[in-house]
């Protein structure tokens, strides 16, 4: 069941990433695709953890909390950037 | 034993869960019409979808380990922190920039000045206008 359970749930994550990366290609504007990438970070973290799990790891958590932080670093700078013109004023 | 059969079945059903949530909420950002529309599947069912994966894991290493662990709860605390305060940045991105929008969409939040929403240009007083 939870082999099941595992292979379903990792589809359904790569589903959501390629169609973040259609958003990501075809996003008409700055924010659009900004916000495609926040969402393939949480995502890419997803399927971390869903890696994890399939390979009854622990190792990779660390990666998925370090991926997290930096993406939301990052982020906050783009959107500082678009926003004013400049990261650190 | 039927002890554990029970603890499968809710490690599945929160992984199945997770993966739905995670999917709707992509499938919401790649469908919807305008920015402000698309920024809703994001920020709440991604962030819902991955609580569960999350969930999920920890507790598939605290039946099989015997102990809990501190660190999805960490990371999931972390997204749970973090989500709120990149979609408000997103959304102030978005109204700075004037990105089209459909008439329903009224893009003029009264909470903020007109400066903030591009109405107005931000006065600079010490520059000697404004």
């Amino acid at each position: 069941m939870l082999d099941i359970a595992l292979k379903i749930s990792l589809a359904l994550v790569v589903l959501a990433l390629l169609l973040n990366v259609y958003r990501l290609t075809v996003g008409p504007d700055m924010p659009d695709r900004l916000l495609a990438l926040d969402t393939m970070y949480i995502n890419s973290i997803a399927l971390i953890v869903l890696m994890g799990l399939w390979l009854n790891t622990k190792t990779y958590f660390e990666s998925a909390l370090l991926i997290a932080m930096l993406g939301f670093i990052s982020t906050v700078a783009v959107c500082k950037y678009l926003l004013r013109g400049d990261i650190i004023e | 034993m039927t002890h554990y059969v029970i603890l499968e079945g809710v490690i599945a059903f929160f992984l199945v869960a997770g993966g739905a949530f995670a999917f709707i909420g992509s499938l919401g950002m790649a469908h919807l019409r305008d920015f402000y529309m698309r920024l809703h599947g994001p920020t709440k069912a991604t962030t819902l979808g991955i609580g569960c994966i999350l969930i999920a894991s920890m507790l598939y290493f605290w039946v099989t380990e015997g102990k809990p662990d501190i660190q999805e709860m960490l990371i999931t605390l972390f997204l749970f922190i973090t989500a709120p305060v990149s979609a408000h940045l997103l959304a102030k991105t978005g109204l700075h920039l004037q990105l089209r929008h459909i008439d329903i969409t009224g893009g003029r939040p009264p909470e903020l000045r007109h400066e903030e929403i591009g109405e107005k240009p931000v006065p600079h007083p010490d520059r000697g206008h404004g």
